[in-house]
């Protein structure tokens, strides 16, 4: 569904990217991880074509992203959903002004559908309550449940996940993992996860890699990341292991 | 010529055109930038709510603003006016030279300064701030255009407001002129109304329309793309914001002497 062959990107002559290539079957979810600053949110960018490489392609169903413009592009683009880092929500919209957004643009569905459609998904994530609540009055984990409704009110057949939990509470990034398996399991999704949070994101990946220095140093399933004799894949993992536990 | 000096030549040649190449290459962007907006202008769907949204930001807000300085400037004017035009007996023609001024340059001049203070900054930070904080990344991943919700709306509503703004700023400042010099210094009513009749024709008020139709396609335009490529963080929003004004303020005053000599 996804291949990713010999991306390459630099910035200002600093090279971040130098030949990433992996792929992901339909319906797969993959972990991307990483440290911080090594370009993983720059692959998802390349994935969704917000980003154009210096070199490599991004092949989904077989036909090139990179090169895609105007209609062709945006038709791509709306089989997939982002979940954005910070949520990128409208601020100057509600909760569910936010989430009403693309059915309003992109369907021609009446008011009372789109109402209909809106409130099932924001109860999905927990969110009736704060229906009518601007971005700025909600807090961050209730700001990524919001953005999560708003990517998945029109079902996508991509999900890519910028850091879906980072900076909430562990019981909050759980009840997002849980989300995201949950609507995966609905709706099959083929998927990207960018995450730190290795020890959860793995019960609900099927796939692990590794960016290390701009290339990916290993892919695999959990299990056989977990057990990868990889000096840089052990210290990655056992330095998150070791820190979660403290 | 020493070693060193050539170096030191080569060095300056080498920044001037990479100086030079950057400048040509930004202006091509702010003139496609300009290009793919009138192009979804003229495409539809036009977003009705965010075009009426942006006049009543860009236009009807503004009027206050435009109502005091179009009063001041009418004062100041009719308080020059008269004393200028006094020393050589000519104070009877204050009102058409209140009128004149306002109409053929201070009008849409002013406005469109005042415009930018208050609505150009405003526009460059709020895209600024959505460009930085993903929600025009958003809104591309949605398979949707940014340009026909935050650029077009804003660029009718210039097209719209300005012409109007300077309409009020005219009309307010011939009144202003008038309190001063009809009634503060004694100009009679009939003479400062009367006389703009007699030296005000149709092409002085079309070449206020145009001038404030382009500075409002300005404003609108650069401010948006002083906006939609920002820096990185609040820093880069603020730098696009203090380039946008300034950039708008000194093409406002350029285009209007450029307007002038080939309008009058």
């Amino acid at each position: 569904m996804i291949r990713v062959e010999d991306l390459h990107k630099a910035f200002n002559g600093f090279a971040v990217l130098k030949g990433v290539s992996f792929q992901i079957a339909k319906g797969e979810i993959l972990a991307l991880m990483g440290g911080s600053g090594h370009g993983k949110s720059v692959i998802l960018k390349h994935v969704v074509g917000l980003m154009k490489p210096d070199r490599g392609h991004v092949f989904i169903e077989g036909r090139d992203i990179c090169h895609m413009k105007g209609r062709e592009l945006q038709a791509m683009r709306s089989r997939i959903g982002f979940l954005f880092q910070g949520g990128a929500l409208f601020s100057s919209m509600t909760v569910f002004q936010n989430v009403a957004f693309p059915l309003r643009e992109k369907t021609n569905w009446s008011e009372k559908q789109i109402t209909e459609r809106v409130l099932t998904v924001l109860e999905q994530v927990g969110l009736t309550e704060a229906k009518d609540k601007y971005p700025a009055e909600i807090s961050g984990g209730m700001i990524k449940r919001t953005a999560l409704a708003r990517s998945l009110v029109i079902p996508p057949e991509i999900m890519l996940f910028d850091e879906p939990t980072t900076g909430l509470d562990p019981v909050i990034a759980q009840t997002i993992l849980d989300l995201i398996r949950s609507i995966h399991q609905e709706l099959g999704f083929t998927g990207i996860i960018v995450s730190h949070e290795l020890a959860r994101v793995f019960q609900i990946v099927h796939k692990a890699a590794m960016l290390h220095d701009g290339v990916i140093v290993a892919v695999g399933t959990p299990e056989e990341i977990v057990k990868s004799e990889d000096p840089i894949v052990q210290r990655f993992i056992r330095g998150r292991i070791d820190w979660t536990l403290q | 010529m020493s070693l060193g000096h050539n170096i030191t030549i080569m060095e300056v040649l080498r920044k001037l055109g990479a100086f030079s190449l950057e400048s040509l290459r930004s202006m091509g962007r702010i003139g496609l930038f300009l290009l793919k907006a009138l192009f979804c202008m003229i495409t539809p769907p036009l977003k009705g709510s965010w075009i009426l949204r942006q006049i009543q930001f860009i236009g009807f807000q503004s009027t206050l603003v435009i109502f005091l300085t179009g009063a001041f400037a009418g004062m100041v004017l009719g308080l020059q006016g008269y004393y200028t035009l006094n020393r050589f007996g000519s104070a009877a023609l204050l009102g058409p030279m209140v009128a004149l001024s306002l109409i053929r340059e201070l009008g849409p001049v002013l406005s469109a300064l005042m415009v930018t203070g208050r609505a150009g900054s405003a526009i460059t930070a709020e895209i600024g701030i959505m460009r930085i904080s993903e929600q025009i990344d958003a809104i591309e991943l949605m398979g949707l255009s940014p340009f026909r919700y935050l650029v077009v709306p804003k660029l009718l509503a210039g097209i719209i407001a300005l012409p109007l703004l300077t309409a009020i700023f005219d009309v307010v400042g011939i009144f202003g002129g008038y309190l001063v010099g009809g009634k503060l210094l004694g100009v009679g009513e009939g003479t400062y109304f009367g006389e703009m009749a007699n030296y005000i024709d149709l092409e002085d008020v079309l070449g206020g329309i145009y001038k404030s139709l382009t500075f409002g396609v300005l404003i609108t335009w650069i401010a948006s793309y002083k906006g939609f490529y920002s820096g990185f963080g609040p820093e880069g929003v603020s730098k696009a914001t203090t380039q946008g004004v300034v950039l708008t303020s000194v093409l406002i005053l350029f285009l209007d002497y450029i307007l002038t000599s080939f309008l009058f």
